[in-house]
Parts: structure tokens; sequence; C-alpha cells
């Protein structure tokens, strides 16, 4: 690990100051930084340049172990250092399943082999996401990846006796369900379309917001009745943003994420029946794109988390319905996120560190990020470009898999530097190594 | 035309054309010797991977009739059912130089993304839930053989109108052709978003047959209740189904005498009983048989103005 001399960056609540990095940690801000700084030590002109804690992603899909012609933990890391990412928490729908305290510590020793950003694994709430059993929650909790962010993404935990059971037993040790809220006989098991007008006229499977909704209403008052902690993955629809709002009010522990892609893209590109723009749950017309944006700006979304979820090339060539659900998202986040919320000045720059860096590790409790750019703090961090135009290319992505739906989009806002405890992971579109 | 893929793409002038083009070809189908040489040499797939018996072999025979080389494949279940994607599947026959494609699948929009796979011609033999261009077609071409031009009539779509690809095709094309459409279904089988689909499209919406057959419209399109929807919640009984949407024989009664110029269509197979009465659907009124006649005249219509154009005459 190398120290670092950070010049003239744009620093959160420090305006122009110079960082000063020792020892993977924040040794000075300010003026005197530059002045501590030793003889020799690596300097990095941050001119124009916004310094930010780096970013953490609630909800990213690493494929590993089982696809790993999609995605690897390494292919994965790439990809989030590339998009200025420090943390990302993996989610379980692996093959085999993250259900045991092995199949976790196996995902975090991976992590770390990469070595670019933290890789956290997500423990599945329930054995092999069937819904029925609960897993080893506990002693995936005390394994070596010290678990503590449970879902079955993929799947709702429909059964509400399970869902209770597991926010009775999270609470023990101040974990948290991360819910995708999806009441599967509401929302059928072919629903990939919003339920609307264009999923009519389309004849597919409608996917109603009320199936979101009225999920995320049920945990919260499970929420309330185990005085436990539930996290709402991917909220999509103006509904469910209304019902975390509700049980913000009420004090319930509740706390939600929303993806990029549900700020930015609607409905109506489905009408090509592109597969890469099938997600789960789906694009939604412009009055929920709306509510979302509003509920990031306001607050009532704790954080943005990618849904990053490659996918081999093969995998979307089927039929639309049949096609696999998920886009990749790690590399584009900040730029769609900044360009929609930041640019148009619906949002500041500490606004989306709050929903890509300090709130989010607030919810899975990552105390090593997301924290203030002071002295005395971990250098990681991320320097971003406010003003370069991004021109998004699929075939430069350090995913192992293609499905962006933002090739070729035009873009204000690039991720320059990412620092991971000190140490510069990537920069200007590459990885340092892997 | 490179494709047809959807009603939705065909102007008026388009339908004008083809329903022509149909009334030359249904000449062809009285004849003793049912052969043209217009499609000689030209190769076209049927690629079927949903059960039909009346569409595939109306697209063959057409096909045929035209001296066009035609191929049956037939799939049971998804492409996937081997491990193969969509694309992979159409593009593998794509390589063998075939000039025209003729799909059906069970995906809604399956024909879309082919056409984008492969540089035959596609046309949509029924995609899921979403559209069947030729099945409208034959449908108007019928109805104007008994009714004179469509412009200002008014026919009603009764029955399962979500899973209904015949429906949405129709619905489109009676519209493009100047008719006036009434949608007759229980609230359950109405499509997501119906009503602003219908206000931005023209079509009127209820659920009261009886009103809508008292108003006496031209035309009464009964469409087929799918048996696997009938344990789907979607209506608590046949029976219930029959009494509030059925054709009945009273309701036939009801109709002749609203307007006994009135005619009767069923894109087929019919549930005799459940949507649609024997009475209704052998009475002089009944459309159906005109229908599939119809159908491989449209179609050869369709494949002439793919794979023909104006090169060669009929």
């Amino acid at each position: 690990m190398s120290d670092l001399l950070i010049r003239g960056a744009d620093v959160l609540g420090e305006g122009t100051a110079h960082v000063l990095v020792v020892d993977g940690r924040i040794a000075a801000v300010g003026a005197a930084a530059a002045a501590d700084a030793p003889s020799g030590v690596e300097r990095l002109d941050a001119d124009g340049l916004t310094l930010l804690p780096g970013f953490v992603d609630l909800h990213t899909h690493l494929r590993e172990p089982g696809r790993e012609d999609a995605e690897t933990i390494a292919s994965g890391s790439r990809a989030a250092a590339v998009g200025g990412y420090t943390a990302v928490l993996a989610m379980a729908n692996t093959s085999p399943v993250t259900d045991t305290a092995e199949a976790a510590e196996r995902i975090l020793d991976l992590g770390r082999a990469a070595g670019l950003v933290d890789v956290v694994p997500i423990g599945a709430v329930t054995k092999g996401l069937e819904g029925h059993e609960l897993a080893e929650l506990g002693l995936m909790h005390r394994s070596r990846a010290r678990v503590s962010v449970f879902s079955d993404d993929g799947h709702c935990v429909a059964d509400g006796r399970v869902m209770r059971r597991a926010l009775e037993y999270v609470r023990a040790f101040g974990g948290v369900v991360s819910q995708h809220s999806q009441d599967p006989a509401l929302a059928g098991p072919q629903a990939c379309c919003h339920e609307g007008e264009l999923s009519g006229r389309l004849g597919l499977p409608g996917w109603p917001p009320v199936a979101e909704a009225s999920i995320i209403a049920r945990d919260a008052m499970l929420a309330r009745h185990t005085r436990s902690r539930v996290h709402v993955a991917h909220v999509s629809t103006a509904e469910g943003l209304d019902v975390v709002r509700w049980a913000k009010a009420q004090g319930i522990a509740m706390t939600a994420e929303v993806a990029p892609h549900h700020l930015a893209l609607g409905t109506e590109l489905l009408s090509g029946y592109d597969p890469v723009y099938k997600v789960n749950p789906p694009l939604r017309p412009t009055e929920d794109q709306e509510a979302l944006r509003a509920g990031l700006a306001d607050g009532s979304i704790d954080a943005v988390a990618t849904d990053h979820a490659p996918h081999a090339r093969h995998d979307k060539e089927h039929a639309f319905v049949d096609a696999a659900f998920g886009m990749l998202g790690l590399e584009t986040a900040f730029s769609v996120v900044h360009d929609l919320m930041v640019r148009t000045g619906r949002m500041s720059m500490a606004d989306l560190a709050r929903v890509m860096s300090t709130g989010p590790a607030a919810v899975a409790g990552l105390t090593g990020h997301g924290r203030p750019i002071a002295a005395g703090e971990p250098a990681t961090l991320v320097l971003v470009d406010p003003t370069a135009p991004v021109t998004v290319d699929r075939a430069t992505s350090q995913s192992l898999s293609r499905n962006t739906p933002w090739h070729g989009a035009r873009l204000t806002g690039a991720v320059h530097t990412t620092i991971l405890r000190g140490a510069v992971t990537a920069r200007e579109g590459e990885p340092t190594a892997c | 035309m490179r494709h047809l893929l959807s009603s939705a793409d065909l102007t008026r002038d388009d339908v004008r054309m083809l329903l022509a083009t149909a009334a030359e070809m249904h000449e062809v189908q009285h004849r003793d010797v049912k052969k043209l040489p217009t499609l000689r040499g030209r190769t076209i797939i049927n690629l079927f991977f949903e059960d039909s018996t009346r569409t595939r072999s109306s697209f063959e025979i057409a096909g045929k009739w035209m001296s066009a080389d035609t191929i049956n494949i037939t799939g049971k279940g998804s492409s996937t059912s081997k491990g193969e994607s969509l694309r992979d599947t159409v593009m593998t026959i794509d390589a063998m130089s075939v000039d025209c494609v003729v799909i059906r699948h069970m995906a809604s929009g399956s024909a879309h993304q082919v056409s984008q796979w492969v540089d035959a011609s596609v046309v949509n033999a029924g995609d899921g839930t979403h559209e069947h261009p030729t099945q409208a077609l034959l449908d108007a071409y019928t109805m104007e053989q008994r009714l004179g031009s469509l412009e200002g009539r008014r026919v009603a779509i009764v029955g399962d109108l979500t899973h209904s690809r015949v429906f949405r095709s129709n619905a489109i094309t009676l519209r493009t052709l100047g008719a006036h459409v009434t949608l007759v279904a229980p609230p359950t089988l109405m499509p997501s978003g119906i009503t602003a689909w219908a206000a931005a499209d023209g079509l009127e919406l209820t659920d009261d047959l009886d009103a809508v057959l008292a108003s006496g419209p031209d035309a009464v399109m009964m469409l087929r209740v799918q048996r696997e929807r009938m344990s789907g919640g979607f209506f608590p009984t046949p029976r219930e189904y029959t009494v509030g949407f059925g054709l009945t024989r009273e309701r036939l009664r009801a109709l002749t005498a609203a307007n006994p110029e009135a005619v009767i269509c069923h894109p087929g197979p019919m549930n005799r009983g459940l949507e649609i009465s024997a009475d209704a659907a052998d009475a002089a009124q009944s459309l159906v048989l005109d229908q599939v006649s119809a159908g491989v005249a449209v179609r050869m219509a369709v494949l002439y103005h793919l794979l023909a154009g104006e090169e060669v005459a009929a």
C-alpha cells in the first residue's frame, strides 16, 4: 500500500482541499495535508474532481459459484472498482445458494483474492431460496464472513410466517432482511411487464404494482411486530414508496433501495421486446419513475443499489417471456444517477454520497465504508469528474456479460479513481490489477 | 412489405391491397387445378412451436398452391426445451437460405424478435397473447364478402380478450377499415389498461352482451374460451360464463331480431355449449367455415406480397 496525496479535489464539506493518505487511512485534510506529505509520495492531481466516500452496492449479482460464464467474483470486482465501488454485497442466488457459513466464507475469500472491493456475502433467508425453511442465519453471521444482510432475492419470502421468523431471528444480532417484494400470487411466475396499457397491448404477462406494495405493507407490519429491521430491495413503484414512507413515519425500521434503471428507464422500452430491458421488478411508467426520483431526493429512499445482473448472451436471446431477468449496473450507476439527479439539480453531490455510499453502508452495517472524509478515517474513497462526458460502450465493460441497457447512451459524470483503504483499485475506467 | 408482424403495421391501403389480392386468390380455390407458378423456387418454413391445425395447414396449402416449397417444423414446448436459444434456432433455419419464416410461438413478441435476427421475411402466425394478423385479415375478408364494406359497420368482439391474439389484431384491422368495434367481456378477462387503450383507439367497452346484441350489430365475433382459463379464477364456472357471455340460442334470436343481416364469426376451434351454442355455430348467419376457406386465400395474398411483390403476376 503506497501513500498518496490527492491534490486540489473538491472534498465534500471542505471545498477544494488536499487529502493525504498514509497507511490506508486519511492522515490530513486541507492545506496541512500537502505540507505534511512526505517527499516522494504519489501525487494525484484532482483539479476539477470531486472526492466522495467510496460507493457501496447493496445489491450485486456476481454469479459465482455456478455461472462463471456470466460473471465471476473477480470480473464483478473489476466492474465494481471501475464504477467507483469499494464494497458490494453479493446476492445469495448463486448455484449453490449462499445459505451456509461455508458458502459465505468462500465468497468472502474469493472477494479478498480479487482484492479490488470488499465483497460482502448476503446470506439466503431460506434454504435453497425455496421460501420454506430458514437457512442457517446465525451460523452465517458467526462465520468469518459476518453475514448481516439476508435475502432470497429473485424470490419473495412470500410466507408471512417464515418472514416473521426470519425477522425475529436476525434481530438477535442486528441483521436485516432484504426483501424482494413481489407477491407471487399477484404477479405470476411469468410476469415480466408492468401491468398496464402496454402489457395489455403487447400481450405480456403483467406485474401489478399492488404485488409490490402489499408485500412491503405486510413486511412493515411484521417489522413492527418483531421490532426488527427490514430492507426493501429495488422498490419500483409509487405505491410501494408510499408504504415505505408510511412505515418510516410510524417509526418502523424499514429502509429501501432503488435501482438506477427504475429511476431512468420507462416501461415503453419494452415495446420492441428487447430482453435487455427485462428486469424484475419491471421497468415502470413515468409516474413511478418521477415518484422514485422524488423519494430518492427527499431521503425516503435510503440507497441506490444496482441490481447488477450479468447474463450470458444466450440467456437473453430467447423470446421475451423466456429470457433471463436483469441488466448490468455497476459500471454505469454513478453516471446515470449523476446525470439524472445531480446534473439536473434534483440532488446535490452530498445527496449522491448519501444514497450511494453512507446510506447503503449504514443499511449493511459496514463500518469501514461510507465514512466522513476526515483525518483518521479509512481512505476508502472515489474521485469523480462531474463534467466528463461518458458514452457507454458495452464492449469495454469489465463484466463478463454485455447486457447493459445503456450501450450508446451519452451521460455526464464519470468515475475517475477508486481507492480502497489507500490502494488505487481503478483509474479512468481500468482496474489497477486483478 | 418485408414482414407481417402486427396488424398495426398495415395501413388502410395495405389492407385493401391484401384483401383485393385475396379475392383473386380465392378464385384459384375453385379451379380444378389449384396451382399457380407464382412462388416457384421459393422456400417457406412453417415454424410452429405451438400446436395448430388450421393455421399451419392454411399456410402450407397457400404456399403449395403458389408452387413454393413449404416445410413444416413443429416443436413441443419452447425453443429452450433442448437448451437452444430462440435466436440460435431461427438463425440455423435462416442459414439454409429460406425465403420466408412463418412462425407461431407461445411467447408474445417472438415474431418481432425473429424478424431482427433473420434475413428471410417473417410472418407472424400467432405470438402468444399478442397478435395474429392473418387471422384478422381473413376475418375482415370474410365479413366483407357477406356485408360489403366494413366502413361504419358495427362489430362486437366477445369473450376472453385478455388472452386473445385474435382480438388484438382484429380490433386494429377493423378500426383500420373504419368499423366501429365494441369489446364485450367480464372484467377479469379485459386486458390490462384497456380503458386507456380503448379510448386511444376508439373502441367501446362493456360487459353487457345482451345490450350489445339488442343494438343490432352487423357482426358478432365470439372468442374461444381456452380450457386452461376455466380454472384460473377468471370466471367462477363454465355455466356462469355461458349465462353471461355465451352466444346462446336465445341470444341468437335476439341478435337476429335486432339485425336480420348480422353475421357470426369464430376463429375456432369452437367450444360448443360454452362460448357459442350449436344453434349459433351452425346458423345461416355463421361464417365459421367461410373464415377457414378465406384463410388460405388471405395467406396466399400475404405470401404473394411478401415474396413475389409486383414481379410476378398471380
